[in-house]
């Protein structure tokens, strides 16, 4: 069975390169579907003109739960399930609480933010990862730009523009 | 892109304006008259107190402008050498960053001898008064107010004198201070602005070098200046953890400090290479150093709420059960840790001008209640509080603290031009 092509790939050797390309084809209209490369490129997001991630409101839910989950547990144990007296303090004596209460705030605010993370991610350990050219692992900066998203363009007119912002090679790719 | 750093006027200086002077003289002058309100009102309202009299303890006005004093000048004297400190710990820690608003850090130096000077003075006049070690009777075992534990202790004031006599070890220690402070912050100011005249990176390996030394003294001054003059007024009292305290929170107003006149001159066009980027490092400094101030302040209490026992209890006993300081145990809580923590939390906070320049009033307020707390409950007991007096004296010290640092800042370049690492601090982003 022939496969359709559904992306096509500008392969970028150079960070510099590849961040003006992404200017270049940003403002020709094609929308990226994403770019791929072996280190983290410092401003790449800028670029890319990504909303900054929510995960840090993720986190602060996170943490105000550990907080009230801690101070429920710890009132409701110490004051009314099992009174009793430590120190000669009351029952509920408020500043006991307060390491316990903050290394489960840091506790669900860390575990909640790697999850959401994955979850956001899809970084599950049986996901399929979609490689679009195995030399990103390794020396090379790859852009992807899916052919159904930018279906007002012609791919012969997304293939020279990829070219003449100085992509090295434009690849097709498709996957099952 | 490389020299982009160019296109700045790097020779740009502070002009310290008639008009910013007047708005100093301003604030002055209604510090003092808040000042004298409250002398006046201490004077002719004060002491109904006829039982204390009787005992010939009868409290006196001037005690509390004494307590006052002493409350501001150990906070300033914080906030001035904790500009030259965080300077240093840009040049130790090799930060590039930084560069840019490196001069506004050490400007806060400026102050350093004057502070001196109101120190050593403000303990003469006053001593007996804020200080109950200072009392001769103390030490001598044929009084019947011998104290065998501040006799104890004695001699970290006396020596090598004799005890009750002239607190020689204790002013010695005042004086090489402050005398190595202000040694130090005159070295880095004179390599900083002779870098602007030689170029080269030789300036720069000299104040790292001395940097190393400065660091060194300070983290071992520090600590002692917080015993000497704030943890010697609880006499009896004392915490192991105190200098830390006393360091952490001196270092947060003093990045507010900074911060807030990094502020004030972009707002006047200057320091064009300072970007909200590096405004969101000294607001992530603050927020990071507020959690530490309450981090310790909490560690120190929980302590010693938990093991209850008598002679630590005393401190928070004298705090927290008196209806004058009660209240501001909280406050101080509050406007320290609990407002700075959720207001700066978001990186949009930290990053625009309006938000951080409120959280840094609020802590510059807020520490200044820290020290309150520190200095008041031992020195006038039931007889201190935040009146006019406090209000104006506090008014009085911030605006010959600006007025001097602003001075200090107007005399050379803002902006190092010959730093080896100006071109990293104008590429920061994060």
């Amino acid at each position: 069975m022939e496969r359709d092509t559904h992306f096509v790939t500008g392969v970028y050797e150079d960070e510099d390169v590849l961040l003006q390309a992404i200017t270049q084809v940003r403002s020709s209209g094609i929308k990226i579907h994403e770019v791929y490369s072996p280190y983290p490129v410092h401003g790449i997001d800028d670029y890319l003109g990504y909303k900054r991630s929510r995960l840090p409101i993720a986190a602060f839910l996170f943490g105000l739960l550990g907080t009230t989950l801690a101070l429920t547990m710890q009132f409701y144990m110490m004051k009314f399930d099992w009174p009793m007296i430590i120190g000669g303090k009351d029952y509920g004596a408020f500043p006991d609480f307060i390491p316990v209460t903050f290394e489960l705030t840091v506790l669900l605010a860390s575990f909640g933010m790697v999850g959401v993370f994955m979850v956001s991610t899809n970084l599950k350990p049986w996901a399929q990862p979609r490689i679009f050219d195995l030399r990103i692992t390794d020396d090379k900066h790859v852009m992807a730009i899916d052919i159904a998203n930018n279906s007002a363009v012609e791919l012969a007119k997304i293939e020279e523009i990829l070219k003449s912002s100085g992509a090295s090679e434009v690849n097709k790719k498709s996957f099952e | 892109m490389a020299h982009d750093v160019q296109h700045y006027n790097l020779d740009q200086k502070f002009d310290f304006t008639a008009a910013t002077k007047k708005s100093i003289f301003t604030v002055l002058g209604i510090g003092a008259a808040l000042l004298v309100l409250g002398i006046v009102m201490a004077m002719f309202g004060g002491s109904h107190d006829e039982a204390a009299a009787a005992e010939g303890h009868a409290f006196h006005w001037y005690e509390r402008v004494y307590a006052n004093l002493w409350i501001n000048n150990v906070y300033f004297t914080g906030i001035a050498i904790i500009g030259v400190f965080f300077f240093a710990i840009q040049y130790a820690a090799q930060a590039g960053w930084s560069t840019a608003i490196i001069r506004v850090m050490l400007s806060l130096g400026n102050w350093l001898p004057i502070a001196g000077v109101l120190m050593i003075v403000t303990f003469f006049i006053a001593n007996h008064d804020l200080f109950h070690w200072t009392h001769a009777y103390l030490f001598d075992k044929a009084s019947p107010e011998y104290d065998s534990i501040i006799d104890g202790k004695g001699s970290f004031f006396y020596w090598p004198m004799a005890k009750g006599t002239f607190p020689i070890f204790y002013i010695f220690r005042m004086v090489l201070f402050f005398g190595f402070w202000v040694f130090f912050f005159k070295k880095f100011q004179q390599f900083t602005y002779n870098e602007d005249v030689i170029g080269g990176t030789s300036s720069w390996y000299k104040i790292r070098s001395w940097s190393a030394f400065f660091l060194i003294f300070f983290a071992v001054s520090s600590s002692i200046a917080a015993w000497d003059w704030v943890m010697s007024i609880d006499t009896h009292w004392f915490s192991t953890l105190f200098g830390w305290y006393v360091f952490s929170s001196w270092f947060v107003a003093g990045l507010s400090a900074m911060t807030l006149i990094v502020m004030f001159l972009k707002g006047k066009g200057l320091l064009e290479m300072v970007n909200e980027n590096h405004v969101h490092d000294l607001g992530k400094f603050i927020f990071g150093f507020t959690i530490f101030w309450a981090y310790l302040w909490f560690s120190q209490f929980l302590l010693i709420y938990y093991a209850n026992i008598p002679e630590e209890t005393v401190y928070f006993i004298e705090r927290l059960s008196s209806d004058i300081y009660g209240p501001y145990i909280f406050v101080n809580l509050a406007m320290n840790f609990v407002l700075p923590f959720l207001l700066l939390m978001t990186r949009d906070s930290k990053r625009h001008g309006v938000f951080l320049k409120l959280v840094c009033a609020l802590i510059i307020a807020g520490h200044w209640v820290d020290f309150f707390l520190m200095v008041q409950p031992g020195t006038l007991g039931h007889n201190g509080g935040v009146g006019f007096m406090e209000v104006g004296m506090f008014l009085i010290y911030g605006a010959a603290f600006t007025f001097v640092v602003l001075s200090g800042l107007a005399k050379g370049n803002l902006v190092p031009k010959n730093h080896p690492m100006l071109e990293e601090s104008y590429h920061h982003h994060i």
